[in-house]
């Protein structure tokens, strides 16, 4: 489908962007005017993304963060966060509840089930070695049409 | 954030928004007064909590096994309707640490 209004962010993976990255795109979203629950469920699952990147994809370095959010039909979301980071070796695996590579850092293992949650559709591609880019989609309960 | 202590233990008031960044430094802050008190119980309180991932749910897990070295207890309480969600995906719930909504209500009155 053919986006009515699209953007772009790239950044560099410090945690100290994880508050930018979700607000960014809370902000290009709420032209849709969407409701204060879809608002916090888009933000987060990116928030949830983009940890990701700055804590697995580049775990000993800092590297680059790509988001790309698409706006179609009128209240379809699509957001794409990308990474050029480690990748995971087994997605199916990655993306089970509690499952995390992590846990001396506190990681809940929950950040996949989240996404999958908040969101009405996900998909992670993962290539070790080469990068990781999770694309999830929202349809907003648009109460109007403004695009 | 602020921590108060009481007869029976500590209550630290979270605020603002918990992910990743955030969770780093109230946790630091939060050990070391667990460390110093060892208190039998550790209150944790968001209901200045506005945005929260799931680095918050770890922030809980962490804290709650610190506690349990020192055989103390973690309630969490004034969860805030739009972090219900996250709260009950955790599975937190089967660890009964949650105070429910009567619950708070109670203390409340
Ligand atoms: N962008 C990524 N690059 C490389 N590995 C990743 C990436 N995203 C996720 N992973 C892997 O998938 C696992 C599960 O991710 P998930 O977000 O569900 O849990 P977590 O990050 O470990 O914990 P939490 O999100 O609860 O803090 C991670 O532990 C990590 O091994
Ligand atoms: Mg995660």
């Amino acid at each position: 489908m053919k986006p009515q209004n699209e953007m772009n962010i790239i950044f560099d993976s410090r945690s100290s962007n994880e508050g930018f990255a979700r607000s960014a795109v809370s902000a290009f979203v709420t032209q849709l005017d969407p409701t204060v629950g879809e608002l916090n469920e888009i933000k987060t699952a990116v928030s949830e993304a983009v940890t990701n990147c700055v804590v697995h994809a580049y775990a000993d370095r800092i590297g680059k963060v790509f988001i790309n959010v698409r706006i179609s039909d009128n209240s379809l979301v699509t957001v794409k966060v990308r990474d050029k980071g480690c990748g995971i070796a087994d997605v199916k695996q990655a993306m089970e509840p509690l499952f995390t590579t992590a846990p001396s850092e506190e990681r809940a293992g929950l950040g996949f089930a989240v996404m999958q949650s908040f969101t009405d559709k996900l998909r992670v591609r993962s290539s070790v070695g080469k990068g990781t880019t999770v694309t999830f989609q929202k349809r907003l309960s648009c109460r109007v049409n403004n695009v | 954030m602020r921590i108060s202590n009481s007869d029976d233990g500590i209550t630290v008031c979270l605020t603002g928004e918990i992910d990743h960044h955030s969770a780093r430094a109230m946790r630091e802050s939060i050990d070391a007064a667990i460390q110093m008190k060892k208190p039998s119980v550790l209150r944790l309180d968001f209901s200045g909590v506005t945005f929260m991932d799931s680095s918050g749910i770890g922030l809980i897990m962490g804290r709650y096994r610190l506690m349990a070295l020192y055989g103390g207890i973690v309630r969490v309480i004034n969860v805030p309707e739009e972090l219900e969600r996250m709260m009950l995906l955790s599975g937190l719930n089967a660890l009964d640490i949650t105070e429910k909504r009567s619950e708070q209500f109670e203390t409340a009155k």
